[in-house]
């Protein structure tokens, strides 16, 4: 019962969801969502805020479909120190549940969320180091 | 094929190539992070043509406007004069032509150039002793033809600038100014968009200079000032902007005390708190935040949490070096 609609348009994920304006668009919820998170603001509780915010950009748009170059050796290297202050799975369920929030206040239909979800959960061995 | 000119050397920059790539094959140090428009670590300037906005996604829009740009991500169309934002040493000299105290703690110093000289009111240009002696204020007035540059220049303990301008410095001696830096300042356009400044101390120097410049193109959405000190030593300019308030439909200003003292013409308590309390929700508000590093970040924080956008919160901590004799 897949929907006609995105399956068929032959629009990217990305365009579908709007691109960069929906990144912009989600960038401030989520991170806002993530800071307010008793569980995992402590891995986000950066005092350079802007930095911050451009690293969850990067991330929302590669989670979106968007044009980015991943790699799996940077995300190791970025999250290693997180992995020694205790970050695990039960963390990054957290982030993925603020990226399915996010994206369903800016009313984003559930299949798409469903396809955006499966792209962050990619990154789940890299950020976890394992 | 653009050719990139940074100090006396010049390189082409192939077509393939980011500005990046072609500074790091030459050997110039540049810093780099993620090489892909995302940590802004590789942030330059163009002090001539500008750069492919394609090289400006991301960046604050004020540093935008002056034409910075990321150089991992710029394949420019144009030869450019480049930069990184703490090599813009292109020095001029300017004559002091007026020192007077605000407060017991705070002088009005304003400074006089003849060459041409740019900026945005609210950017903050780093003052040189003869000596060497070097720090950095922030420009409180717009600029107009008079050619002139206002400060407000806090006493510290200590401090060894500051404290020589105040009992040292004379009229008529020459200082030496850096380019004009910074990324908190106003931008026209969103001519509705209300306004909040929060600053304490001598923060209210780009934040004065800053409302002058929104109000000069036509703001038309409110403008709320928040001015704090500790003490009333650091308030100043109150009965000139409380005029301006009287005068001025959609500007406010409020001013606080967060020390001992209860004065009954200020409001009690710290003005970032003041100011947050004072409104439900920051969603759609620009933000300005001049003063102390820690009100500064905190204050960054809370105003997010409250709704405004990242992309729109513009700060200025005033960094204070620890040590000095």
């Amino acid at each position: 019962m897949s929907d006609s609609q995105d399956n068929n348009s032959g629009q990217s994920l990305y365009d579908q969801l709007g691109g960069e304006a929906a990144v912009n668009a989600a960038v401030d919820i989520f991170y806002r969502k993530v800071l307010s998170d008793y569980r995992i603001n402590r891995f986000f509780d950066n005092s350079d805020m802007e930095a911050q915010a451009a690293k969850q950009k990067a991330f929302l748009t590669m989670a979106f479909g968007g044009p980015n170059n991943y790699s799996g050796q940077d995300m190791r290297a970025a999250h290693a120190r997180f992995v020694k202050m205790g970050l695990n799975a039960s963390h990054f369920d957290a982030v993925i549940e603020h990226l399915g929030a996010t994206l369903a206040e800016l009313n984003v239909p559930q299949e798409l969320i469903a396809q955006v979800a499966a792209i962050a959960e990619t990154t789940r061995n890299d950020v976890l180091g394992k | 094929m653009a050719r990139i000119t940074i100090g006396e050397s010049t390189f082409s920059c192939q077509a393939d190539e980011s500005v990046l790539e072609t500074l790091l094959k030459e050997n110039i140090q540049i810093p780099f992070g993620c090489r892909q428009g995302v940590c802004q670590a590789c942030l330059m300037r163009s002090l001539d043509n500008p750069p492919p906005e394609s090289a400006q996604i991301g960046i604050k829009h004020t540093l935008q406007a002056q034409n910075y740009f990321l150089a991992c991500v710029c394949h420019p169309e144009q030869d450019m004069t480049v930069a990184l934002p703490n090599q813009q040493d292109a020095f001029i000299q300017a004559e002091v032509i007026k020192k007077q105290l605000l407060t017991p703690d705070i002088v009005h110093l304003v400074l006089k150039y003849q060459t041409s000289f740019n900026f945005f009111a609210g950017q903050f240009v780093n003052l040189q002793r003869l000596d060497g002696l070097t720090r950095s204020y922030s420009i409180a007035n717009i600029p107009h033809q008079k050619n002139i540059l206002e400060f407000h220049i806090r006493r510290l303990p200590n401090g060894q600038f500051s404290n020589w301008v105040h009992d040292e410095l004379e009229l008529g001696a020459q200082l030496t100014l850096s380019t004009a830096q910074g990324a908190c300042h106003y931008l026209p356009g969103r001519a509705a968009q209300p306004l909040i400044l929060i600053g304490t101390g001598s923060g209210l120097a780009p934040l004065y200079g800053i409302i002058t410049d929104a109000l000069n193109q036509g703001h038309a959405g409110p403008i709320h000032l928040f001015h704090g000190s500790r003490d009333l030593n650091g308030l100043y300019f109150i009965e000139e902007l409380r005029d301006l308030a009287a005068k001025t439909d959609n500007f406010h200003y409020t001013t606080c005390l967060s020390g001992e003292s209860i004065d009954s013409d200020h409001i009690q308590g710290r003005a970032n708190d003041v100011a947050l309390d004072s409104l439900e929700s920051l969603g759609g508000w620009r933000v300005f935040l001049c003063g102390h590093p820690d009100m500064v970040n905190q204050t960054k924080k809370m105003v997010f949490m409250k709704g405004a956008s990242m992309a729109d919160i513009y700060a200025d901590a005033f960094h204070v070096l620890q040590i000095e004799n």
